[in-house]
């Protein structure tokens, strides 16, 4: 049986020539979490630049940008890395290499044998020039009318990006396009598929980041679609909370839990509460304080030998965005030990990844749920972002608030359906937490 | 809808009384509103039954189809519905200003019509009736009167223009209503006009309760249409189209359809009258400050659309092509953020929203350094730094851009925030509208100890190039999409 | 009978039983953390006539007359001289290779004809059809379908054809709303795919306990509408595989009948007692006593779902829920309007479990009352 590696190599090796042997013009490339999708990325900019071609790299934001001009420049120090900016755009100090230049107009940029830009930019872009290829990151991010001003741009094109993760969002209601192949509201990917029915994706098998223990459920919660393995096998990672001797705590309690079996599901009593649930943010950031108060230690391929868990591999998420000041609040409170955790909202996570997370389940404390709470892709973001554990913190009777859950959604004619659907997704995560349940008591 | 609007329908539920959402208006409200309410018979798509419309509430014109099934009646339907509308818009169309001096101006008509109908259902059968008229052919073995094609072409734009976050074309009067005042009961059942109503304006000598007890039934305040009461239907309706189709001579058809007439209304009439109570208490409210300014562009759009159709103008697809999609959206979206801001800066009771939400702040300035500079790219540009104290709950960011709606919108950028015992203290490099000097001009800068409000809101546009036209859809969206010129399948379209 | 059927006859008393059919069923979509509507419709009580007993009918679907005339034409229409315009429609729209095709008739041979034998008639048509490998296509016309539900046996007679093609038995859904240039009411088409996966649900479930292979039954359902505004039939496929989990997940997971009987006292009866011309006459107060022992999820939705909307909504008068699902979120938990607004107001302490809803909202009214009084 081959290795995950040699698997995921000839993956990349077989769309490198799907991308260059002048087939289609466009080739996507669907990937779980943690899939090197940003290293594919930046491999077949440098492997096209290498040979020679101009190569154009779209990402969604600045970030995403400034991380793969990194990349790519340190894939090509004999080569010009352009970073298309907008006017006023500060560089952090690592975009800073000899052989990256920056510049709001893309003409400015000649040199230059790869450029990476955001798609806001590129659709502002005004030139004559035609790049033989491009490779959009995130494509599943990326509205598809934004598609509309950047593909005149390029000859062929590559699309990169995780199927399962939230969708772009526009505070219209976008009812009177439902159904078109066209809808502007639907992602770049979900257009250019429905109108090219005979592009096939290729699909990334290994996740490097999630652990086995986190794979199997992510696959079937989020990508019932897909077959994807993980990278790593039984017992390569580990977690080591040092045991506690007196007064263990429901705390305590869902950490050991999770340090062993990868989740752990803190479930305060049932009550329903504003979304800042003091109580529910108050254990989130215990939580996370605890998991460093009492010296984890993480052991993986990475380090085999074992290393301290740090504040800075740790991520809280949340839903909203007043939860994520609220538990950074709660974090702050907490002292210096805290400092350099991530708390963010699902949507400001996508494409993060770190050793523990601990999340607010989006539904807790709620009566209904709503579309926004059920979009699978929030719940995927939040419990895919770990390689070693994740710990959800909610208030009980979550799985009750679901099955009272209307099944009403309107249903347009010839629309893009999208599976898994989010209530289905959510039931499943919560099915999987049951078994890791611990129970606060307040 | 946010805790704010939560508080005021519990408020409102509380004391039986409706409660106001905003302090202003946001909708500006014509001198001469046309109002329209249409029903259509049950089970048809959008066949007109009768409407009552017209400018002036004592005097309504009423429009009673002859044979709600047949194809030539609807068809002479729509064109007496065009009389009534067709020249509201080419009287107001004919009296233009220019926009300004100097060689730039343009030509703005004076006032713009502005059309409303009881409910949101109202604007669907706009749109729908647009729709079914704009695509036909003028001459030919289907042809139609011009008014009744021009009656589509320009029904479809009010509708479309209803879409619009900030519309002041075509306005649902439930929907106007909600925007102003809270009621005690759900969204749901302010979709009902006269229970909506009923809140605000109940009968003489009528409590609230009682009125929308009676409001909920549909024997005593028939539905806002377009669709009918189902009892109605059969107790009066149906028997009456049931004589008119056997009627045999003029005379009994006659007959007939006066009494049809009568009894449609009797149906319409407490809705007509709902409507125009609903514009006079709106009127009532005053108007806020950026009203007149959207209002002036939604003048220009109608001038604008004007000249289309006098031009020739070619009646609008049936849907939109990809590059139309695009372009609708973002028009969409970059009006709703406008008009949001708009809101925003003007009313009180918005911004307040604004700031539960922790996306804006009030507070009093604690610091000010008015002439700070800092190094610009060829010299030292002015910066002043404010610190504000506030004891909102913030969400906000270090880099975040904050507007100043007491200064027009004026930006700056959160430098610091500092959690301190009562609230937070933040600061803030105010970015522009301080004049070109070394100075800033008197006032732009916020005294010390003044009152001040930020919020993240503004009205955004991203500059982008053009969308592609139809011959330019890229490969991703299908490539160029066939012409969209109406055919003659379109003309022969069956309509019954 | 089993015990559960015995008590839910009880619940119901004298009145005439209100069976389920695909529409109730896709109802229970609407609203499935109701107990009291589970409870009801399981015990096939009228709900109506219950609302009526209890002075708050409202009116619920009712359709107008002119409607269901105009729906009938346009039905007939389409299965006209043996579904002629229907299998036009299946060749022309949703490209299926329809050949020679039998046609067979399940509707009720006449007034007599039981619900029992017509359902064994149509599960031995269906059945022998799914066996054999005729290439011929076969429409079967208004065929009875059963369903479990909480445990119970639920009859469905749907309005609709089967249509086997090959290997694959489709539903088809013939509806009156119209698609106007390829779209039509998202709540219709929802209403419509919601009574479809019952219907493939109930047919998949048929299959399987004849040991036949459940998924020859499609998620892809043919629906008929007329189109744009004309009398002409249209078909689309229309995808009701999502319809289909939910409804799964919901009968699986709905609060079994039996468990809900068992907090209930034995001699409870929501009999109306009707008299002889069909009016309630049982006391209103007594009525409404039985009902609200069962209790209910009321959302202002219920009120274009269920025909005790009313009842329910006077029922939670000065309560939260009646303002909204949102509005009862925003209040975080407080179940009370004049409570809430007691707390807003700083009329009434807060005990441990509002303090932070008590806080917001009294923020929240100090804005209100400043930016008010600010232009008063």
């Amino acid at each position: 049986m081959t290795s995950p590696h040699d698997r995921a190599e000839i993956k990349t090796a077989e769309i490198l020539t799907a991308f260059t042997n002048g087939g289609h013009r466009g080739v996507v490339v669907d990937s779980p979490p943690g899939a090197g999708k940003s290293t594919l990325v930046g491999r077949i900019a440098a492997e096209i630049a290498t040979a020679g071609d101009p190569v154009v790299v779209v990402a969604q934001t600045n970030a995403q940008v400034d991380d793969l001009v990194v990349k790519i420049a340190t894939r090509l120090p004999g080569l010009l890395v352009g970073r298309l900016s907008r006017d006023g755009y500060l560089p952090p100090p690592t975009v800073l290499l000899p052989n990256v230049q920056i510049a709001s107009r893309v003409d400015d940029l000649p040199d230059c044998r790869v450029v990476v830009g955001t798609a806001a930019k590129w659709a502002q872009v005004q030139t004559a020039r035609k790049w033989p290829w491009a490779i959009v990151d995130e494509a599943y991010q990326m509205r598809s009318d934004m598609l509309l001003l950047i593909v005149p741009l390029f000859q062929q094109m590559l699309f990169v990006g995780d199927p399962g993760q939230l969708d772009p969002f526009s505070p219209i209601d976008g009812e009177r396009w439902a159904g078109l192949p066209w809808d502007p509201m639907q992602s770049a990917v979900a257009v250019l598929l429905r109108n090219n029915p005979d592009i096939v994706p290729h699909e990334l098998p290994v996740t490097w980041r999630l652990p086995t223990s986190a794979t199997r459920l992510v696959q079937t919660a989020f990508y019932p679609f897909s077959e994807f393995a993980s990278g790593t096998h039984d017992g390569e990672r580990a977690t080591h909370v040092p045991t506690v001797g007196i007064r263990r705590t429901a705390v305590d309690e869902v950490i050991d839990l999770a340090a062993g079996s990868g989740w752990g599901f803190l479930e305060l009593p049932h009550r329903n509460t504003l979304r800042t649930d003091a109580e529910t943010v108050a254990a989130t950031a215990d939580v996370a304080v605890r998991l460093l108060q009492r010296g984890t230690e993480t052991s993986c391929e990475q380090a085999p030998g074992g290393r301290r868990l740090t504040a800075a591999r740790i991520a809280v998420g949340a839903a909203h965005r007043d939860q994520v000041a609220a538990i950074t609040r709660a974090l702050r409170a907490r002292g210096e030990i805290a400092d350099g955790i991530r708390v963010d909202t699902a949507n400001r996570l996508q494409g993060a990844e770190f050793d523990v997370t601990v999340i607010l389940h989006p539904l807790s404390g709620r009566i209904d749920a709503t579309p926004f709470h059920l979009t699978p892709g929030r719940l995927c973001v939040l419990t895919s972002r770990h390689r070693h554990a994740c710990i959800v913190v909610g208030r009980r009777g979550i799985p009750e608030l679901l099955d009272a859950h209307p099944g009403t959604e309107p249903v347009h004619l010839k629309d893009f359906i999208k599976f898994p659907d989010g209530w289905e997704a959510n039931q499943a995560v919560l099915a999987h937490l049951s078994n890791h349940r611990v129970s606060a008591l307040h | 809808m946010t805790v704010l609007t939560s508080l005021a329908k519990a408020l409102a539920a509380y004391s039986m009384t409706p409660q106001q959402l905003t302090v202003y208006r946001h909708l500006h409200i014509s001198s001469k509103p046309i109002v329209i309410v249409p029903l259509t018979l049950a089970g048809e798509t959008n066949a007109p039954l009768a409407a009552m419309v017209g400018p002036d509430r004592a005097r309504p014109t009423l429009i009673v189809t002859r044979q709600p099934r047949d194809r030539a009646e609807r068809i002479e339907f729509a064109g007496r519905l065009a009389s009534e509308l067709l020249f509201p818009i080419e009287t107001a169309a004919q009296q233009t200003q220019a926009t300004g001096a100097g060689p730039n101006a343009r030509v703005r008509v004076v006032d713009a019509p502005q059309l409303w109908v009881p409910n949101p259902a109202g604007i669907e059968f706009v749109r729908t009736l647009g729709r079914m008229t704009r695509l036909r052919f003028i001459e030919g073995p289907w042809a139609v009167p011009k008014k009744v094609r021009d009656l589509g072409i320009w029904l479809t734009w009010f509708a479309e223009q209803a879409e619009f976050a900030d519309t002041g074309a075509l306005i649902a009067a439930t929907q106007a209503i909600a925007a102003v005042w809270a009621t005690g009961q759900s969204d749901l059942e302010d979709g009902n006009l006269a229970a909506q109503m009923a809140w605000l304006a109940p009968p003489e000598g009528m409590d609230v309760a009682a009125a929308v007890s009676r409001a909920e039934n549909p024997q005593l305040c028939p539905p806002a249409g377009p669709s009918t009461d189902p009892t109605f239907d059969r107790l009066f309706l149906e028997p009456a189209l049931r004589d008119l189709a056997t009627a045999r001579t003029p005379a009994a058809h006659n007959a007939v359809h006066r009494r049809l007439t009568a009894m449609v209304e009797e149906q319409m009439r407490p809705t007509w009258e709902l409507v125009w109570t609903a514009i006079d208490l709106l009127r009532d409210v005053p108007e806020a400050p950026r009203v007149p300014k959207r209002w002036e562009q939604q003048r220009d759009r109608f001038t604008s659309f004007h000249r289309y159709v006098a031009d020739g103008g070619r009646p609008q697809a049936k849907r939109d092509s990809a590059g139309r999609s695009a372009h609708r959206l973002a028009e969409l979206e970059q009006r709703m953020a406008a008009f949001e801001a708009q809101r925003a800066y003007d009313d009180p009771l918005v911004i307040a929203d604004h700031r539960l939400t922790g996306e804006a702040f009030a507070g009093h300035v604690v610091d000010v350094d008015a002439a700070r500079r800092v190094p610009g790219l060829r010299r030292n540009v002015l910066r002043p730094m404010v610190t504000v104290a506030t004891g909102d709950q913030i969400h906000l960011d270090v880099g975040q851009h904050m507007y100043d709606p007491a200064r027009n919108g004026q930006q700056a950028v959160i430098e610091s925030v500092i959690e301190t015992e009562d609230g937070w203290r933040i600061e803030l490099e105010l970015q522009n509208q301080m004049g070109s000097g070394l100075t800033a001009k008197p006032g732009s800068v916020p005294a010390l100890g003044e009152d001040v409000t930020y919020t993240s809101v503004t009205e955004t546009f991203v500059r982008r190039r053009p969308w592609p036209t139809r011959d330019e859809t890229p490969w991703t969206h299908g490539g160029p999409p066939p012409d969209s010129t109406p055919v003659v399948e379109d003309a022969a379209e069956d309509w019954s | 009978m089993s015990v559960v059927d015995e008590r839910l006859n009880a619940l119901r008393g004298a009145a005439p039983r209100k069976p389920h059919n695909a529409r109730t069923l896709a109802a229970l979509a609407a609203n499935p953390g109701c107990r009291r509507r589970t409870l009801l419709d399981a015990a096939g009580i009228d709900k109506g006539q219950i609302a009526e007993g209890l002075g708050v009918r409202i009116s619920i679907g009712q359709m107008s007359s002119i409607a269901i005339a105009r729906g009938k034409g346009f039905e007939a229409k389409v299965k006209a001289d043996g579904c002629a315009e229907l299998l036009r429609l299946l060749r022309e729209h949703i490209g299926l290779p329809v050949p020679e095709v039998h046609y067979h008739d399940l509707n009720p041979a006449d007034a007599d004809d039981r619900i029992t034998s017509r359902l064994r008639r149509s599960q031995r048509a269906l059945q022998a059809s799914a066996e054999s490998n005729e290439p011929t296509g076969t429409l079967f016309d208004h065929p009875i379908l059963q369903l479990t539900v909480n445990g119970v046996q639920v009859r469905i007679e749907p309005d609709l054809i089967a249509f086997k093609l090959g290997n694959q038995f489709f539903i088809v859904e013939i509806k009156s709303f119209a698609i106007l240039d390829g779209t039509a009411d998202s709540g219709k088409v929802a209403a419509a795919a919601q009574q479809s996966a019952v219907y493939v649900l109930a047919m998949r479930e048929m299959l399987q306990t004849a040991g036949l292979d459940p998924a020859m039954v499609s998620d892809q359902v043919v629906l008929v509408c007329p189109k744009d505004f004309s009398n002409h039939p249209v078909a689309e496929l229309l995808d009701v595989r999502k319809q289909l989990a939910t409804l799964k997940r919901q009968l699986d997971r709905m609060e079994s009948v039996e468990s809900l009987l068992r907090l209930l006292p034995p001699d409870l009866s929501f009999d109306p007692r009707l008299d002889a011309a069909g009016r309630p006459t049982r006391d209103p107060q007594e009525l409404a006593a039985a009902i609200f022992q069962v209790t209910a999820r009321y959302s202002p939705e219920c009120l274009g779902a269920c025909e005790l909307g009313g009842v329910c909504r006077a029922e939670v008068s000065g309560m939260v829920p009646v303002l909204g699902r949102v509005v009862r979120e925003d209040l975080g938990g407080i179940d009370s309007i004049k409570e809430a607004v007691e707390l807003a107001t700083g009329l009434r302490e807060p005990d441990a479990g509002q303090q932070q809803a008590a806080d917001l909202l009294r923020r929240a009214y100090g804005m209100r009352e400043a930016a008010l009084g600010a232009v008063r």
